[in-house]
């Protein structure tokens, strides 16, 4: 088996998630900036996490065979400091000629409130300007349908952006179709207790079909299981899909959105 | 898979987390104080699974989903708490 971990927090997981990632097959790790889980005080926090998620953290993959790239932005979680948020998007740029920066991500919306909107439009502008692909976080729980909604207008009402180079995340049986029919990739994120299971992603792929879809961990500091999209392959076997179709679910529909980089590459 | 695959595969998960429903109701029942809008929004929830196919897990989701569209004044806290409070 052989797959690509498309969205994953690695700075928060062991060298022995790493290990095991890398006996199951995973060909690369992508990263996109997240909330450490608590709020970073200074845009100079933001400077040092760019620098560990830049350098450090692909370093410490190499260790273990794994190809680790990135995604830079400031959180959702944390955009309400509006100026905060204004002055860690000034620094990005200094990072986005990086040899593993994909893109901007993850950028979207947690309450979906007016200055989280505010900050997101902004992470957008950025990326156009610097034709970066874009990775979104789409809300949890009972927030995610007005979020996705709020993300998908705002995006279709930037003309700049092209929809194939942009991925939202997070989808979930009432939100994936909005997503899909916008014209927009999806991605199912596996968790234990939210977002979907590894037997609902594999439904809403038998309903929706293989295209413009992607499965990721979103392995974090947080209960979540770095090894979801492996489990989930196996469950796909048992459900009776080939080995092709999982292939091109775990593998080459990642590698297909991801490569729009000029920069991901693998062996 | 036919539909007898699809009760081997999954029918004895779905019956241990039928049975976690019902005792968790069970433990709310026997528990003391007032509950809030979460048991609420939690029965109304369950009935989407006694209407027709095919798209129970979506109304589930949707019933439990914030169905406003204007963005909020200030976000004021960043957790969710898996059911809309009106």
């Amino acid at each position: 088996m052989r797959y690509i971990e498309p969205h994953g927090h690695m700075v928060s997981r062991t060298t022995d998630d790493y290990t095991a990632m890398a006996m199951a097959g995973c060909q690369a790790v992508c990263e996109p900036a997240f909330w450490a889980g608590f709020d970073r005080s200074s845009v100079d926090g933001f400077y040092d996490y760019f620098c560990q998620l830049t350098e450090h953290e692909p370093a410490r993959a190499a260790k273990f065979g794994i190809p680790h790239y990135t995604w830079l932005c400031i959180n959702p979680k944390e955009s309400e400091d509006t100026k905060l948020a204004e002055e860690v998007i000034n620094i990005i740029p200094k990072f986005l000629d990086k040899p593993t920066v994909l893109g901007i991500g993850e950028i979207g919306l947690n309450k979906n409130s007016r200055n989280e909107l505010r900050i997101f439009e902004k992470h957008v502008d950025l990326a156009a300007k610097h034709d970066q692909l874009i990775l979104i976080h789409t809300p949890h729980l009972e927030d995610k349908l007005k979020g996705t909604r709020l993300i998908v207008d705002a995006l279709k009402s930037d003309k700049r952006i092209k929809p194939e180079r942009v991925i939202i995340d997070h989808v979930e049986e009432h939100t994936i179709k909005l997503v899909l029919d916008s014209g927009f990739w999806a991605g199912m994120t596996l968790y234990p207790d939210s977002k979907c299971t590894s037997a609902r992603a594999i439904d809403m792929i038998d309903i929706y079909g293989g295209e413009r879809l992607w499965m990721n961990s979103a392995c974090d500091w947080g209960v979540s299981v770095p090894l979801a999209v492996p489990r989930t392959a196996l469950e796909m076997k048992k459900r009776g899909h080939s080995a092709e179709f999982i292939d091109k679910m775990i593998y080459q529909n990642p590698l297909k959105f991801l490569s729009q980089s000029p920069r991901f590459k693998l062996g | 898979m036919t539909r007898q695959q699809v009760l081997d595969v999954y029918f004895m998960e779905a019956r241990a987390k039928l049975i976690d429903i019902a005792a968790f109701l069970d433990r709310l029942d026997r528990a003391p104080g007032e509950p809030d809008f979460r048991l609420r929004a939690f029965i109304k929830a369950l009935h989407e699974l006694q209407g027709e196919g095919p798209n129970r897990a979506e109304k589930v989701l949707l019933s439990l989903s914030d169905p406003t569209t204007e963005p909020l004044a200030k976000a004021t806290v960043k957790g969710a708490t898996g059911a809309w409070r009106k």
